[in-house]
């Protein structure tokens, strides 16, 4: 129910009592301040993490393979291991299920050379599923496909970078370019948000790269990506098993690292998530702690301002106010107070949020900010609890004798 | 207006407790102008706030304005302070922060009268006590029977049947207390019950009935020369 003369008597109490109107609001904005500031912070770090693993699919796995360690069935330590198509297809056929994604890579050092220009650079060759593993962002052009490789096509997707170098402004696509010897068709030009480095690469089909380099069917690495269905600890348990597999195939010793091993984004993942819960429980207890005190604040100086005023309610009662009115005025005031005061601590803490953006970053705090309903939850406790500070001393004091309320000063 | 029955009120000191009215028997007609006169601890502030509902009796009947006073909770006895009694305190009771009009129109917001309307009305009772030009200003800035005035105007606001004043004068000069106590007569004369509560001779001499309490009993009880006057 509105009450305009109990809003004016309201109104002008604050008015009147200006310093202890702001020091209890003062408590309130802080708390809600600070409240905003630790969550926006741990946002702001979650979300460097995330960004961390932007470069790559969230999802990818890698097989990489280099010398055995352990000997096994009568193989000696320090064997070389290889991986060969046949092994890519068996991936690919034993665990079709769980997997979204899959290239094979090769890395070689290359030199291309347009017109007078020629600079070395690193050379992939891979699948088309590169592209999404690795978030290729094709600008021109486009990425190999399936007959690429198939024909074994002397195609090249270059990156940035590199047509920078070579052709600087000049339209690089549908040009052919020489490499190692050979001549080659740009047909795609990519950008990559992993860094220049990334930018200085050249993809090639991959069948391509074993018929130039040896005429082989060796690959470097397999990367996949499982299939995002999977739960983080089914994917961890894929990687595991498909670890497993290979080695046991390629007649590894099961526990060899350093001969085979799968890097699993899935692990990294569950320890970030891990992290960030652990993280956010931290932050909730800090930020429990921090609204008690905030509450603790209002119900202090709620106690104090009632006492203060109990010769007050003693006068209004003797001239007629019910003991309602009087708890209404106060509790309406701490909640007013209380209100606007959160308000303005949340206001602040988000001002200052977004002033802070990007400009933390060097510190993992990336674009902090807080979601609404953490801070509106937030707020709302507060009010409830400048209800209940107002409301259990102004009930005592509603209650006290007008004779006794009268008598004290 | 106020018949009191064997009134009897203690307060508990400690383990032991104090008998402060011992069997009051009071009655007061509609009109009257009655002060009650005692020193300390004779018990007549402690009838006051009994009458005037502030405070509650143990035994005996009180009966105000015709309707027995028993077992009131808070909400009933402020209506009821509201409806039939205007109060005068010795320390006069403004509050602070507002003017002395708002201080005025107080009762009739626990009223329920409209703010245009109360701000009127007390503005007329101001006026009455004289302090038309002061309605803006707050306590701090008047003088002590200025202040009083202003409680008396806050007093009369409601009409009350009833002016209860608690030492009107006891923080005031002889100058001002004459000007207080003509202010009293004059609501007097216009019919309303006053009932003062003093220990100094010379106000209790300007009521028209003076009421004489000693350890908790009346000891007389006797109309003035003023009231034989008339």
């Amino acid at each position: 129910m509105f009450d305009l003369d109990r809003w004016r008597e309201i109104f002008q109490s604050i008015n009147k009592n200006r310093l202890r109107s702001i020091l209890s609001g003062f408590t309130v904005a802080f708390a809600i301040l600070l409240f905003t500031l630790l969550f926006g912070i741990v946002s702001g770090l979650s979300n460097s993490f995330k960004d961390a693993f932007a470069d790559d699919a969230q999802n990818m796995m890698v097989v990489r393979v280099w010398k055995t360690s352990k000997p096994f069935k009568g193989l000696q330590t320090g064997r070389r291991i290889q991986l060969r198509n046949a092994d890519y297809d068996y991936v690919k056929e034993e665990y079709e299920s769980k997997i979204q994604y899959q290239t094979a890579r090769i890395y070689k050092s290359v030199s291309i050379k347009y017109k007078n220009k020629a600079d070395n650079y690193r050379l992939r060759a891979v699948h088309p599923d590169h592209q999404f593993l690795e978030k290729t962002i094709i600008d021109e052009g486009r990425y190999l496909n399936e007959k690429d490789l198939r024909d074994k096509s002397k195609v090249l997707v270059i990156g940035r970078l590199v047509k920078q170098d070579l052709f600087g402004e000049k339209p690089a696509l549908n040009k052919r370019v020489n490499l190692n010897g050979s001549s080659f068709l740009v047909i795609g030009i990519f950008s990559d948000d992993g860094g220049d480095n990334e930018e200085r690469q050249v993809y090639m089909p991959v069948t391509t790269a074993q018929m130039m380099y040896g005429n082989n069917d060796y690959i470097s690495q397999i990367n996949l990506g499982y299939n995002p269905n999977l739960s983080l600890d089914a994917a961890i348990a894929f990687g595991n098993k498909m670890e497993r597999d290979l080695r046991s195939k390629m007649n590894i010793h099961p526990d060899d690292q350093s001969a085979l091993s799968v890097r699993n984004m899935a692990e990294a993942n569950k320890g970030v998530g891990q992290f960030m819960f652990v993280l956010y429980l931290i932050v909730i207890f800090v930020g429990s702690g921090t609204l008690v005190a905030g509450i603790i604040g209002i119900s202090n100086i709620m106690i104090f301002v009632i006492k203060e005023r109990t010769k007050e309610f003693g006068i209004r009662k003797a001239l007629g106010a019910k003991p309602a009115s009087i708890v209404g005025m106060v509790v309406q005031e701490s909640v007013l107070i209380t209100t606007i005061a959160g308000y303005i601590g949340l206001s602040l803490g988000t001002f200052i949020l977004a002033q802070i953006g990007d400009a933390l970053e060097d510190y993992f705090i990336k674009d902090p900010s807080v979601s609404p309903g953490i801070v509106i939850g937030a707020t709302i406790t507060l009010i409830l609890a400048g209800l209940i500070a107002g409301y259990v001393p102004a009930k005592k004091a509603a209650n006290i004798k007008p004779i006794v309320a009268l008598r004290a000063d | 207006m106020i018949r009191i029955e064997k009134l009897h009120k203690s307060y508990p000191i400690g383990k032991d407790s104090l008998h402060v009215l011992k069997g009051i028997d009071l009655h007061i007609k509609e009109g009257e102008f009655v002060s009650i006169m005692g020193s300390s601890g004779s018990g007549k502030s402690t009838l006051l706030n009994i009458v005037g509902l502030l405070d509650v009796h143990d035994e005996g009947n009180y009966y105000l304005n015709g309707q027995l006073i028993k077992d009131l909770n808070e909400k009933k006895a402020a209506i009821l302070r509201n409806k039939f009694l205007g109060f005068v305190f010795q320390s006069f009771n403004l509050i602070s922060y507002k003017t002395a009009l708002e201080n005025v129109a107080l009762p009739l917001y626990y009223k329920g009268m409209n703010r245009k309307e109360r701000l009127k009305v007390a503005l007329e009772y101001l006026d009455q006590v004289g302090l038309k030009d002061w309605a803006n200003h707050l306590p701090n800035e008047l003088s002590g029977g200025q202040k009083q005035r202003v409680a008396i105007a806050r007093a009369l606001v409601t009409k009350p049947k009833v002016v209860l004043a608690d030492e009107p004068t006891g923080a005031l000069d002889s100058t001002t207390t004459d000007s207080v106590m003509d202010l009293l007569k004059d609501i007097n004369d216009q019919g309303m019950t006053v009932f003062v509560i003093t220990h100094e001779e010379e106000v209790a001499e300007q009521t028209k009935r003076i009421v004489r309490l000693k350890d908790g009993v009346i000891t007389s009880d006797e109309l003035t020369k003023a009231a034989k006057a008339v």
